[in-house]
Formats: structure tokens, C-alpha cells, sequence
């Protein structure tokens, strides 16, 4: 990892006047980055895109024109009409409401899993960045496993054994995507604790919390930005899949991956396609949204950084 | 060296013994009583048939006995036997896991040798059309979930132009040949190495941008050798080092894309097994399954750890 890019901001008020040019010159990063985030033109369509897609789904009940679980059966397996915009699934239910609804189920996934999933790595690297010792040693051996055994398999066991709801997978998803997050904290705090404004807060007598939480971690968050946008992406992705094989978000509630389930049937998948088209379309232009806006995020954080 | 790989495999050990016990306790964990799975749902069963299956497999031990002898029998060699069909867990995993290597092996070569070459392509001809039209491919390709790319390419060379087989192995009406594995493999294999080619070609891109940028290359150029002989000399074989790495890295998303692609094509591999052993709470197959997965993952690992050695002399292990 790199050196931390943003000067420290600290709030004690005596080092708050020790270092007011410092705060100013925070501030100062905090707005180019903001301005060369706003010049990558890719990352603010993706972001408008993003935003329209969010408004859509939360607006779901205003733009609705049936409930999601409404079976119409008059109407079972219809292509797209008047009546139903997207057409129906098997067992008639409208495909634009499911879509809609299924798109807050699958960004609720995303963003909840991601702040379990961003809490936990924070807490852990915390902790392991800040005390060193045999408490780094511990966590970071625990990370180790974590990291080389790909999570997504013990996922599924956990979906398969835990009550299946949408809050479990939320859970599943983030107890198991926090190393990359514990690692960065981790990496930013070990350079952090070693800078004067630290020192100052010892020697005025502050606790090991306070000096974490009020003076360490709001230094790390700009390195976490980018991270945290592309954890997004993967944990919507992660449900989808986790869905997709009939282990994610139960039925009959929708959510992208088990609508796109139905193209597992040979049948649908050759001659329905409007029940798992717009699904795929979905997740595709979400996904590519978040990765637009989490290479911006980082460019605009971290100029040096190409890839 | 041996040092090293001593102390790397002395480290594994732990990591290993952790994976297993975090399996084990998640299953143990779960609510819900598993003796459910041994027999079909319909049939209902009274509670000393229950209790018979469970003095039969030992559940009516405590857990630190159980995962004692599951241990003992492993080191033993023994991985024990399915519960939802008494078949042997090794035999079982060593027949799958073939299918699953000739697969994700076939797309780690397809993924490695198109997306290497595609990085040095593009890094030639940075910001050229070309480049851009490769890269946003690559983002593409890293951004599109496999079982999205799946069901795609399934839809478009299978269903639609007939090319061919939407799933399976071999043949249901032949013995299968050569060929005919080939047929069966071109789609899942090329789903699988979409990923693989993406991040082979970025990363090389990236390499291979940092090294033709380096003082030695600009000094080769300096003494007036030609192009080809810079870049494949002289930049190639540097630029190719980190990418070794990747290798190694590769492994656990193989292994998930594997599970995707897999179910999508009915192959019958690990990972369409490893589905079969969840659903069906399967304890010695997941267990045996989990195993055998932290072994390649950790193996892969020190392999392409040593192959760095090799492959870049300044390099040492102590």
C-alpha cells in the first residue's frame, strides 16, 4: 500500500492548532480530489446511471403497476405488452415490478453487506495496526486463511445451513469479505501511529479508543473510499451468484439473481428470454456502474496510481 | 530454499487445521437435524430409526469426538463415506476433481497465454485505438459475472447456432473420444477463461508499461538494437516476472467460477458436486471437499512461490 495521501486531521483542540495549516491543506486535498473526480467523465455518467437505477428501484411503489408477488393468471409466461411492460414469468407475475423490487433486494444486499463487511475490517485492523504484537499476529494469520480459501465456498455452505432470508445473506456476505478492508486499515494505521499528532494525543492522556476512533480512523477513510465502492460491486455480484444457484435471497421475493435463476431452465433460457434478459442487463450495468465509479474514486484519490 | 519450503509448509499446517475446524463447526452449528437428509422427506421417519442412523455414523458423539476421528481417518487416508449415498468420499472427489482440472486448466491456459499476449499488444500501443478498444474489453470481462457470460454464451453458441453441446461431458448416444470431450469443452472452458484473460492482460499491460519505460531498456535503445529484439529480449522476460504471481492468485476464483460455470453446463465436476454435498448436508463430502480445495489453494501458492524463485534469480529465500 502506499503512503497515506491526505495529511492527518486531528479535533483535540490543542493539536487542532498545531495543526490548523494542516486541516486547511486537508481540505484543500479533500476539493481536488473531488475536481479530479468530476473531470473523468466515465466515472460521473456512471455515477448519474447509478443514481437513476437507486431512484428507480426505491420508487419502486409509485412506478409499480403490480405487486411483486401478484400472480396474474390470465397472463402466465407473456411476452411483453400493454398490460405488462416486461412481459410475465411462468407463473404470471409482472417481470418491471419483480425487476424493480429485485433491484432494491439486490442493492440493499450490496450496501449492507459492504458496511458489515467494512465495520468488521476497520474494527480488525484497527486493532491489529494499532497494537502490533501478538494481536496483529493473530488477526493477520486469520486474514491469511481467509484470503487463500475463496470465500464464495464457504458461503454457500453457511447460506445452505442458516435460515434463509435476505438479513442472512447480508450477514453471510460481510462476515466474509472484510480482509481486503483489514488490511488496508491495517497498513494506513501502522504508518499513522507513528506521526506526531499521535504522540500529542498520548502525551495529553487520551485513551487508546479515543486516539482510534476520533483521531486515527477519520485519516484512513480516504483510503477506504475506493475499496469500499468496489466492495459494493463484488457484494451485489456475490448475491447474485449465491441466488443464482438457488442459495441466496429465498423465494418469492425477488432479487436479480434469482430472477436470472430462471435462465437455468434450458426452456426459458431458449424461448422466454424476457424473463432473464432484463435481469442480466441489470446487474451488468450496475456492476460496471460501481467499477466505473470505484476506478474514478481511486484516480481522483490516489493520482499516482494506474493500472 | 528447502528451509523455506519447509517453513512454508509448517505454516500451512495451521492454516489448514483452521479451515477444517471453521467447516466442521459451521456445520455443526446449523440448525436442524441432519438425520432429515439421509432418508427422502416423504417417508416419514419414527424417532428409533432416527436414533438407529445415528448410532450407525457416530452422530450421537460429541463433537470434538467426531472431529477427532474425522481427523485420525484423514491422516489415515480415509476421507469416509457420503451419507446420502454411502459411496467413498475420495473415490468420488478424485473422479470430479479430474473433470474440474481438464476445465479450469484448459481456461488458466487459454486465460494465461491470450491475456499475456493481449497485455504486451496493448502496452506497444498505448492509448491507441487498439489499446482502448482491448482495455474497455478487459473491464468488460472483469466486470461480467461468469454465470452472466455463462448463460450468454450458452444462448448464443449453443441454443442458437447449434454449435455445440448445451451441457455434459460426453455424448449420450457414443462412447466418448477425444473429440468429443473437446466439443463438450470449448463453451465452459471459454467462460471460464474470460476472467482469467482480463486480469492476465491488465496485469501484464501494466508490467510490461513500467519495464519498456526502465532505464535498461532505454539504454538498449540507445545502443541502437532493433525493436523486436527490445521487446522480446530485453523488456518481455522482465515484464512476464510479476505476472507469475498471478498464477498462484488465480486458483480461488478459478475454483468459484468453476462452481458457476459448472452448474451452467452440467459438467460433472467439483463444483456441481460441491453444490450436491451442500444441499444435501453432505458432512464427509463437504469436508472432504473443503480439504481437498485448501490443499490445491495452498499448494498453488507455494508453487508459484518457488517458481518466482526460479524464474527471478534475484530473488532469495531465507
Amino acid at each position: 500500500m502506499t503512503e497515506p495521501t491526505q495529511r492527518p486531521r486531528a479535533s483535540a483542540p490543542v493539536v487542532q492548532m498545531q495543526n490548523a495549516t494542516d486541516r486547511r491543506a486537508a481540505k484543500r486535498d479533500d476539493k481536488r480530489a473531488l475536481r479530479r473526480f468530476i473531470r473523468n467523465r466515465a466515472a460521473v455518467v456512471a455515477l448519474v446511471i447509478l443514481a437513476v437505477l437507486v431512484l428507480a428501484t426505491v420508487a419502486a411503489p409509485l412506478i409499480q403497476r403490480y405487486q411483486y408477488e401478484q400472480i396474474d393468471l390470465r397472463a402466465r409466461s407473456s411476452p411483453p405488452t400493454a398490460e405488462h411492460w416486461f412481459g410475465t414469468d411462468r407463473v404470471g407475475r409482472d417481470i418491471w415490478s419483480r425487476l424493480l423490487n429485485g433491484g432494491q433486494v439486490s442493492l440493499l444486499v450490496g450496501f449492507g453487506a459492504t458496511l458489515v463487511s467494512t465495520l468488521i475490517g476497520t474494527v480488525l485492523g484497527a486493532l491489529s495496526g494499532y497494537y502490533r504484537g501478538w494481536v496483529d499476529m493473530v488477526i493477520m494469520r486469520v486474514t491469511d486463511v481467509f484470503m487463500t480459501f475463496p470465500s464464495i465456498i464457504i458461503m454457500l455452505t453457511l447460506a445452505a445451513m442458516l435460515p434463509r432470508s435476505v438479513w442472512t445473506i447480508v450477514f453471510i456476505i460481510g462476515a466474509l469479505s472484510w480482509t481486503g478492508t483489514a488490511r488496508v486499515v491495517r497498513s494506513q494505521i501502522l504508518s499513522l501511529r507513528e506521526q506526531e499528532f499521535i504522540l500529542a494525543c498520548r502525551a495529553l492522556g487520551y485513551g487508546d479508543a479515543r486516539i482510534i476512533i476520533v483521531h486515527i480512523l477519520p485519516n484512513v477513510f480516504g483510503s477506504l473510499v475506493a475499496l469500499v465502492t468496489f466492495a459494493i460491486g463484488s457484494a451485489i455480484l456475490t448475491e447474485a451468484g449465491l441466488s443464482f444457484l438457488g442459495l441466496g435471497v429465498p423465494p418469492p421475493t425477488p432479487s436479480w439473481g434469482n430472477m436470472l435463476e430462471a435462465a437455468r431452465n434450458l426452456d426459458i433460457l431458449r424461448n422466454l428470454p424476457w424473463m432473464w434478459v432484463p435481469p442480466a442487463i441489470m446487474l451488468v450495468l450496475t456492476v460496471l456502474c460501481v467499477n466505473f465509479i470505484g476506478d474514478g474514486v481511486r484516480d481522483a484519490v490516489d493520482p499516482r496510481m494506474v493500472l | 530454499m528447502q528451509k523455506y519450503i519447509l517453513r512454508r509448509i509448517l505454516i500451512g499446517i495451521p492454516v489448514f487445521f483452521a479451515i477444517t475446524v471453521i467447516i466442521f463447526g459451521l456445520i455443526e452449528i446449523a440448525p436442524g437435524d441432519i438425520t432429515d437428509y439421509f432418508i427422502r422427506p416423504e417417508l416419514n421417519m419414527t424417532d428409533e430409526a432416527k436414533d438407529e442412523i445415528r448410532i450407525r455414523f457416530g452422530l450421537d458423539q460429541p463433537v470434538t469426538v467426531r472431529y477427532g476421528n474425522w481427523l485420525l481417518n484423514v491422516l489415515r487416508g480415509d476421507l469416509g463415506y457420503r451419507y446420502t449415498n454411502g459411496q467413498p468420499v475420495g473415490a468420488t472427489i478424485i473422479q470430479r476433481l479430474s473433470a474440474t482440472t481438464l476445465l479450469a486448466g484448459t481456461a488458466l491456459a487459454i486465460g494465461a497465454t491470450i491475456g499475456v499476449a493481449l497485455g504486451v499488444f496493448t502496452a506497444l500501443r498505448q492509448y491507441s485505438a487498439w489499446d482502448f478498444l482491448l482495455t474497455g474489453a478487459s473491464f468488460l470481462g472483469i466486470s461480467i459475472p461468469s454465470f452472466v457470460a455463462g448463460i450468454i454464451i450458452l444462448f448464443i453458441f449453443s441454443i442458437n447456432l447449434g454449435w455445440f453441446p448445451a451441457g455434459g461431458m460426453r455424448p449420450v448416444d457414443r462412447e466418448p473420444t477425444l473429440l468429443t470431450t473437446i466439443h463438450h469443452l470449448v463453451l465452459p472452458a471459454l467462460v471460464l477463461s474470460l476472467a482469467p484473460i482480463a486480469n492476465f492482460m491488465r496485469y501484464t499491460r501494466f508490467s510490461m508499461l513500467e519495464v519498456i519505460r526502465a532505464d535498461y531498456v532505454r539504454t538498449a535503445r540507445g545502443q541502437g538494437l532493433r525493436d523486436r529484439r527490445i521487446t522480446w529480449r530485453h523488456s518481455f522476460p522482465n515484464a512476464l516476472l510479476p505476472v507469475i504471481t498471478l498464477l498462484g492468485l488465480s486458483l480461488p476464483s478459478l475454483v468459484v467460477g468453476a462452481v458457476f460455470t459448472e452448474t451452467i453446463f452440467s459438467w460433472p465436476g467439483m463444483g456441481t458436486l460441491y453444490l450436491e454435498a451442500v444441499n444435501g448436508r453432505d458432512v464427509p463430502l463437504l469436508m472432504g471437499m473443503n480439504l481437498v480445495i485448501a490443499l490445491v489453494v495452498l499448494g498453488a501458492n507455494l508453487l508459484t512461490d518457488l517458481a518466482y524463485g526460479l524464474a527471478d534469480p534475484r530473488i532469495r529465500y531465507d
